[in-house]
């Protein structure tokens, strides 16, 4: 860890943050509403709202969550810094990937 | 009959080995006291470091019953368990023999951290005026008493964990000198922590301050430091 990195933690978990509790109100009013999956794409396909909401949330988490792992195994495994920047980077990638196919899913029209 | 105590010491390098002697308890007997009773009674061969016996040089650090502790004003009655007390080296250090241990990966992180101060006057420059009640002054103050035992280099999980991380205690000490007016070495040293294995490794457990024998903070002078060269990477001042 240094401080770019650090930065780029902070500040995504900062972001992370207040999505996360919107998140989570999110589905406390779906399931207190019981709102059936073709209620809830009915209300996101076609939003910019929700697209850009989860599309920045799964931004955030691609970086986030790789500096981490990067931390962990930099200190928990034997592998050498530079084979755990590629695992990380790979990692990123990967859940932005997945992420934005998620996203995709629930707001394309 | 004199009540004896159960003393397990490590004897050897790395791949060593608790040995058990028997050693007469005292009044008032501190650990320092009891590895120099076995030296000096039972075993001429066995190696520890000490030198004041007062809490000052910060030579005398070893495990005692798993806790780092400077050895010379931590009293047996205070750690011992049913008259039964393990001494071994510091940990996080090599071992060179028995209860000594290599500082030099320790001290070499000081100078990682320019932990030494960097003057901004000669000599033939007039003294600088500091005022003790000055903030920059008092925050120096409240790390300045380290006395370089390594008791929190050994206790900490970092350490244990990254090869590469300073240390509370270099850490410390770059700290004290961020904050005295009178040192010139600030680029050098708050890129020199804001590195990796810098201060922004210290997963703030806190154990340092845990076992500081003089009370001191380092997770504080890390958080200080973790504050001040983020002001100065955002500044456009350091470049990791």
């Amino acid at each position: 860890m240094n401080v770019r990195l650090y930065v780029w933690q902070r500040t995504t978990a900062a972001i992370m943050a207040p999505l996360v509790l919107v998140h989570l109100a999110v589905i406390f009013y779906a399931m207190r509403k019981g709102l059936a999956a073709a209620d809830i794409l009915a209300r996101t396909r076609g939003s910019v709202a929700w697209a850009a909401f989860y599309g920045l949330f799964v931004a955030a988490v691609s970086i986030h969550a790789p500096i981490g792992l990067r931390t962990i195994m930099t200190e928990w495994t034997p592998l050498r810094v530079r084979y755990c920047d590629i695992v990380a980077v790979a990692f990123g990638l990967l859940l932005f990937g997945l992420g934005l196919r998620a996203v995709a899913a629930v707001v394309l029209p | 009959m004199t009540e004896t105590l159960q003393v397990s010491l490590w004897r050897g390098g790395r791949d060593g080995r608790y040995v058990g002697y028997e050693v007469p308890m005292r009044a008032n007997q501190t650990v320092l006291d009891v590895v120099t009773w076995v030296q000096r009674h039972l075993d001429p061969t066995l190696a520890y470091r000490f030198a004041c016996r007062v809490g000052m040089c910060g030579s005398c650090a070893m495990t005692v019953n798993g806790r780092p502790r400077w050895t010379c004003r931590t009293h047996v009655s205070k750690v011992a368990a049913k008259g039964r007390i393990t001494i071994g080296p510091l940990q996080n250090l090599p071992v060179i023999k028995d209860l000594a241990t290599d500082m030099q990966p320790f001290f070499e992180k000081w100078q990682a951290a320019k932990g030494a101060f960097a003057p901004s006057r000669t000599r033939n420059d007039e003294v600088a005026h500091i005022k003790p009640g000055d903030a920059a002054r008092k925050t120096a103050d409240a790390g300045i008493e380290c006395i370089n035992c390594a008791v929190c280099y050994a206790a900490c999980d970092t350490v244990r964990w990254n090869a590469d991380y300073l240390g509370p205690a270099a850490l410390n000490r770059a700290w004290t000198l961020v904050n005295d007016e009178r040192d010139a070495g600030n680029a050098a040293r708050l890129a020199a922590v804001a590195a990796n294995g810098g201060c922004h490794a210290c997963h703030s457990h806190q154990s340092c301050q845990e076992h500081c024998p003089v009370a001191l903070n380092p997770t504080a002078s890390i958080a200080g430091l973790k504050r001040r060269t983020l002001q100065a990477y955002l500044k456009g001042e350091i470049k990791p």
